[in-house]
């Protein structure tokens, strides 16, 4: 039992004076991902089918490469910050703060082998 | 913390069936949520029947029957019977909506009225709303100005009065907040449609001069940006009202101010 009024129950730690730029974050790569995702279906559809040989060298074109690293990039980072959003939904304490820390340490581990892969193409 | 399942001493019994009155040839069977917390029992559904060529036409008419003339025990919140004071606010067919202006016409089969969902019972049909109500308070639900007070009044022109239309009716009935997914999850911490569309009734009006603060209070992942649109407070305010609509409103201007 805590003997805390009703208005400090409702102000809590007060304002975190955040959440507007992940807000516009998520409002940005929603816009950038409709062309994205279409083009990104497009041209890496368009790479499959062919030897090894064929592959790397349709990854070494400057075109596919950055379509490639820019959709893998904008892609991950919006479903991190959706998933971020669903973690402080429906989970709270210990167990939201250290799902929070998994989640971010593998999206940009995702990130990182993804670039990485294509740098070995491409170069 | 999203909950799956009822907590044990919260799951739901059969509740008693109330003689049906006799003579009757328009019946209609109404489930009624009963819990109370002096006989240490779960809550139960129990059953009335009434006979509606003998009662009036809205939910709460029904309510009101069968606390005169079936059960005086049973307990819900009434006042004005005209959808102004927000009292009869309960969950009625899988509505949260007001009794008051909730025609029984509008309800095929039996009639289920349960409390408000998500929210601490106090008896029967009656939450406990403190929390609400306290949030509503923390977004100072009246005029700030730094201004001297003039003379006569608070000018405002057409143009701006029009402006809080759809905004100021809202009377507190916290049955869009009750409905709201994300409140249930974290009403500690996140407002509610309810509060955040009365905070921006204040935020727009031309006359009050805290549009900042507000907006530094607003801006919190919380109190404002756990309102993932899903809607269910437009769909079920009993006033016609678009919660979500103010709330966009706000994200609106929060961006505004950075970007």
């Amino acid at each position: 039992m805590r003997y805390l009024t009703d208005r400090k129950r409702a102000l809590g730690h007060g304002s975190g004076r955040a959440g507007t730029h992940h807000h516009w974050q998520m409002v940005g790569s929603s816009i950038a991902l409709l062309p994205m995702i279409p083009l990104f279906v497009f041209v890496f559809g368009a790479g499959f089918g062919g030897s090894y040989e064929e592959v790397v060298a349709y990854f070494s074109q400057p075109i596919p490469a950055i379509t490639v690293g820019l959709s893998l990039t904008v892609i991950v980072l919006h479903l991190t910050h959706e998933a971020k959003a669903a973690v402080e939904d429906y989970m709270h304490g210990a167990v939201q703060k250290l799902t929070l820390l998994g989640l971010g340490a593998f999206a940009y581990t995702l990130i990182a082998i993804g670039l990485f892969a294509l740098a070995r193409m491409a170069l | 913390m999203v909950e799956f399942a009822l907590p044990k001493n919260s799951r739901i019994t059969t509740g008693k069936t109330w003689p049906q009155p006799e003579g009757a040839t328009n019946l209609r069977a109404f489930r009624i949520y009963r819990w109370n917390p002096d006989d240490g029992k779960n809550p139960s559904v129990d059953t009335y029947f009434i006979d509606l060529d003998a009662c009036g036409p809205m939910v709460l008419d029904a309510l009101i029957k069968i606390k005169n003339e079936i059960d005086p025990t049973l307990t819900f919140r009434r006042s004005c019977r005209e959808g102004i004071c927000g009292s009869c606010a309960m969950n009625i067919d899988g509505i949260n909506t007001l009794a008051c202006i909730y025609g029984l016409d509008e309800i095929k089969g039996d009639v289920k009225i349960y409390p408000l969902p998500h929210m601490p019972v106090v008896k029967d049909l009656i939450p406990d709303l403190t929390h609400f109500y306290a949030q509503h308070a923390s977004i100072m639900p009246w005029l700030e100005t730094k201004t001297n007070r003039p003379a006569k009044e608070w000018k405002q022109s057409i143009q701006d009065r029009k402006k809080l239309d759809g905004l100021y009716e809202c009377v507190m009935c916290a049955s869009c907040s009750t409905s709201c997914p994300s409140y249930w999850w974290n009403g500690d911490r996140y407002l509610g449609p309810a509060a955040l569309l009365h905070a921006y009734r204040w935020i727009i009006d031309s006359r009050d001069e805290a549009t900042g603060e507000r907006l530094d209070d607003l801006e919190d992942p919380f109190k404002l940006y756990r309102c993932h649109t899903i809607m269910n407070c437009a769909k079920t305010c009993p006033k016609g009202l678009n919660p979500a609509k103010a709330i966009a409103e706000i994200k609106k201007m929060m961006v505004e101010r950075h970007v």
